[in-house]
């Protein structure tokens, strides 16, 4: 045991010394979710609006000026019919549209109920989502005004429809992206190289001529980049939620496991690497073109899985980051539990397992 | 030995030459002179100041103070120049190994700004020289170390410098190699080229012209292998080595 | 029982940098022999015996095959076959008792060159299972050299002092055999000397020590060597022992114009080798010329001979033999 944490501490020496990396390794989620997160407009202030209205009453005025009266939202004009909306999104003229039903104020007298559908130009799936959520908050505002008893009650029913990318893909979707990227960027890369910087200086040699076990080696120079990850994972968790404003619908702990066993495949691949290269460069050169660039293009991180080519989402089955940023966008955007991601764990397992199996046959107690 | 070749002009003068990294002074204070033909064994400790003296003779490196010329350029203004003027070669780099060996000279001699016909006679007559004719179309790493090293060591005068700098260049090498290796570093000196050379075996040291024994920076000794034995009342070279380099306070580099 | 005892060990092994023969043994089949000398009575694989508390030096050129003996010995490769043990324990079987055994101090620096002095030598007594204050006296006269800079960082080291942290890294667990692989190369002469005055103490402590080096001269500190080239051994023995079987006559020859001496000798039929050897040229003639032969060769007569070709103070006499003239001998003799 003694051994070990040694050993360890000699890893955390080795980090901690060479000052550039560490902040390169520390700064990066910081800087790739600042640069995702403002590249997508937050400015949702003021937001052009247009509403479709057949019947001027006094529910849809009032509704149509408290939207006006919000610092958010400007409302600019009224349109006739649907092909004139369409015009005034692509004309850039306003991101919102609200359409009023017909007898909007009657419907709500009589039945108690009425619709407005928000239509929302998404193509910044990021704002549109934020505005879409004011309006909808407005618009309940004023039914919770009306719901006194000497108003006579009634309920309103927002219709929101988001035009251009109606599944928000992209949305929230650099989140889970980035942390699936910045895992094995740390665990496979960083890993793989410590381990062949030894074989490259010729400790590796000393060190196999010494009852040091094989599996303390590895231990010990993986545990230093999973502290790493497991920052980095805070740092993207509290930047995503504070700053992005973009909260964590599900558990926080299924999402914590979900992404340890992320760090376990990343650090088994990072093994796998490390034991089939002799250099630094290689190393880095196999988990920067091996596993970058399928976790960029192949993981839906930018392009959507389902709009892949056959071939392209077969492959696509291999990366485990598919997987991860699958299961992560299910537990903390769509706030469903771990039962929902059992495939994505099933998978992660899977894959951690035939690893570590490998990499541990493949590590050698000799030099060839 | 005796000074070979008529021609008396220096090829390397360097005055109060110094070099400080910080408060640590490297090269202190070094004066010397290379008369153009002559061996010039250039010996010193692990630490010494060699390497960082040989660079800035080399123009890889600006001195702190002092002045110098080699090959007539000045060290301060022209390191250009006197890269153009000189060749060099050490134990660690010589050749690219994946390469062949006439592509290996093709690429130094074209570094060096030599015309393609030059190159060519030159390579066919360094071929016959070296009896290399069977090799000229191997690669360099399938080669003994013996033949690279020849082979680096005409590379490094393929340009006809004049000043041939040689980095510890017999390092490793079995013993008969090593003193083949010193008969081509006689044979170039013929030609008129200068040989500054450091090395770790002090036999070798009996071969020089002269001698500059560094410790801590500075030029103890210098003068030639026969006169340096007769002032340290010393055997041979290893002895006036030791009774230098023991003096040594400097540990660290 | 040897400490080390290597039987018919054969490595028929490519290095990756050069993609040249750099095994040990004789290559087996093949066209291109000459190589490779096969040394009588050994067949194909190399063997030796080392005593405990000997100082074995295996003596001979970059690429002779030297640091793949080495691995081999230390568990680092498999050999293709022969066999080897060291303190009884076979190399392949009982490769885990060996390492705990055995100190080990790679040809190239390999410690950690971010760590500081101290770091270093307490990581590696934690890998050995011990501490530094547990063997401190084993290591003691060659650490205090470099205490005085515990808090530095190993890359910071001069080449002498980080040879010093090498060898107390690898003795601080007490190891029974070390084994050094050309641990004064590149080393300044004044260094070498007190490297092995270390290896000297060691070997009083009962250490068994197994040290390759380039530099002949080293070997007269050894107390039996191996000399090696192309993977072959050319003699193992007692220094003196070697020296004493010279095979020729051994002269040092000197004059005013030492390049010109050298060319002439080459030219003479009856010098069988001629060599700059520090300030004179060392000539090798055979010892037992055929009888009768009128024109064998005397230090006279090639006094006379080379005086009369022009050349001024000719000195000719015979020498002792060094350990570099017997490799030299010996590998020409091929």
């Amino acid at each position: 045991m003694k051994q070990l944490l040694s050993f360890i501490r000699k890893e955390f020496h080795h980090i901690f010394r060479d000052k550039a990396t560490v902040m390169i390794l520390l700064l990066m989620p910081i800087i790739q979710i600042i640069l995702f997160g403002f590249a997508l407009s937050q400015e949702v202030k003021n937001t052009k609006v247009v509403v479709l209205s057949t019947t001027s009453d006094e529910a849809t005025r009032r509704i149509i000026n408290r939207i006006d009266a919000s610092e958010y939202f400007d409302v600019v004009g009224t349109v006739h019919n649907s092909d004139e909306i369409d015009a005034a999104f692509r004309d850039g003229k306003a991101k919102l549209a609200m359409i009023f039903e017909d007898h909007f104020s009657e419907n709500l007298k009589h039945t108690g109920k009425s619709h407005i559908q928000l239509i929302a130009d998404a193509t910044d799936p990021n704002a549109a989502n934020s505005f879409m959520f004011y309006a909808s908050n407005i618009i309940t505002n004023y039914q919770q005004d009306i719901s006194q008893p000497q108003s006579g009650g009634g309920m309103i029913v927002p219709e929101v429809k988001m035009l251009y990318n109606p599944q928000m893909k992209s949305a929230f979707n650099f989140v889970p992206g980035v942390l699936g990227m910045i895992m094995i960027l740390i665990c496979a890369m960083m890993t793989s190289i410590a381990i062949v910087r030894e074989k490259e200086m010729g400790t590796m040699e000393i060190l196999l001529v010494s009852p040091m076990k094989p599996m303390y080696t590895i231990l010990s120079k993986i545990s230093p980049y999973f502290v790493l990850s497991v920052i980095n994972f805070a740092t993207i968790m509290l930047l995503s939620v504070f700053v992005l404003k973009v909260p964590i619908a599900g558990s926080f702990i299924s999402l914590f496991i979900v992404s340890l066993l992320y760090i376990f495949v990343a650090l088994a691949l990072g093994l796998l690497i490390s034991t089939v290269t002799n250099s630094q460069l290689a190393a880095m050169m196999i988990s920067g073109m091996g596993l970058m660039i399928p976790v960029m293009l192949l993981s839906g991180m930018i392009f959507p899985i389902e709009n892949m080519p056959a071939f392209l989402r077969f492959i696509s089955n291999f990366v485990p980051a598919r997987w991860y940023i699958d299961a992560v966008k299910t537990i903390m955007i769509k706030g469903l539990g771990l039962g929902a991601v059992l495939k994505d764990v099933g998978v992660l397992v899977l894959m951690g397992t035939v690893l570590v199996t490998i990499s541990l046959k493949k590590f050698k107690v000799r030099l060839e | 030995m005796g000074v070979r070749g008529l021609n008396m002009d220096t090829v390397i003068k360097v005055e109060n030459l110094t070099k400080r990294f910080g408060n640590f002074t490297a090269v202190d204070n070094i004066s010397f002179e290379v008369k153009r033909g002559e061996i010039f064994g250039f010996l010193g400790a692990n630490g010494a100041g060699k390497t960082t003296a040989m660079r800035m003779l080399c123009g890889l490196s600006i001195p702190t103070e002092g002045k110098g010329t080699v090959a007539g350029y000045d060290i301060f203004k022209q390191p250009e120049l006197i890269k153009k003027s000189i060749g060099y070669m050490s134990q660690k780099f010589s050749m690219y190994e994946d390469l062949k060996v006439w592509e290996n000279l093709e690429l130094f001699g074209g570094i060096y700004g030599m015309n393609d016909k030059v190159i060519k006679q030159k390579t066919d007559e360094l071929m016959i020289k070296l009896n290399f004719e069977d090799e000229r179309d191997k690669l360099v790493k399938s080669l003994p170390l013996g033949f690279k090293q020849k082979l680096a060591f005409s590379v490094s005068i393929f340009h006809q410098p004049q000043v041939v700098f040689l980095d510890e260049p017999t390092g490793g090498v079995d013993p008969i190699t090593r003193r083949r290796f010193w008969e081509m570093i006689y044979d170039a000196t013929a030609q008129g080229i200068t040989v500054f050379v450091t090395t770790h075996y002090m036999d070798e040291a009996e071969y020089c012209d002269r001698v500059s024994i560094m410790v801590d920076g500075r030029i103890e000794a210098l003068d030639s292998p026969d006169n340096l034995k007769k002032q340290f009342n010393a055997k041979n070279m290893d002895e006036v080595f030791q009774q230098l380099a023991r003096k040594a306070k400097r540990v660290d580099n | 029982m040897y400490t080390i005892e290597v039987k018919n060990l054969y490595k028929n092994y490519y290095s990756d940098k050069s993609g040249k023969f750099a095994g040990i043994g004789k290559k087996p089949n093949t066209e291109d022999d000459s190589n490779s000398v096969p040394l009588q009575g050994l067949g194909a694989g190399i063997s030796f015996d080392v005593n405990r508390g000997e100082i074995f030096g295996i003596i001979g050129p970059d690429g002779a095959g030297k640091t793949t003996l080495f691995r081999i010995l230390t568990t680092l490769i498999l050999a293709e076959s022969g066999t080897a043990t060291i303190d009884g324990f076979d190399v392949v079987k009982d490769y885990k008792e060996i390492r705990k055994r055995v100190g080990y101090m790679p040809g190239r620096f390999s410690l950690y060159q971010d760590l500081t002095v101290e770091e270093n030598l307490e990581f590696f007594a934690t890998v050995f299972n011990t501490t530094i204050e547990e063997n401190y006296e084993l290591i003691k006269d060659i650490y205090v050299q470099i205490e005085p800079f515990k808090k530095r960082r190993a890359g910071k080291l001069s080449g002498g002092m980080k040879q010093k942290l090498a060898l107390s890294c690898a003795l601080i667990h007490k190891p029974s055999v070390l084994f050094l692989d050309e641990p004064t190369t590149g080393v300044d002469p004044v260094s070498r000397k007190e490297f092995w005055g270390m290896l000297q103490k060691l070997r009083e402590q009962g250490i068994t020590i197994l040290v390759s080096t380039p530099y002949m001269d080293e070997a007269s500190l050894c107390d039996r060597i191996a000399l090696i080239q192309n993977g072959q051994f050319l003699k193992i023995d007692t220094p003196q022992y070697i020296v004493s079987q010279f095979a020729d006559v051994l002269w040092a020859a000197k004059s005013d114009t030492m390049h010109k001496l050298l060319e002439d000798l080459r030219k003479d039929e009856q010098v069988k080798s001629s060599f700059a050897f520090g300030d004179s040229i060392h000539i090798t003639s055979p010892l037992n010329p055929p009888e009768g032969d009128l024109n064998s060769l005397s230090i006279d007569k090639l006094t006379k001979y080379l005086t009369k070709i022009g050349h001024k103070n000719v000195e000719i006499k015979e020498i002792e033999p060094t350990i570099e003239d017997c490799f030299m001998n010996l590998s020409q003799t091929k």
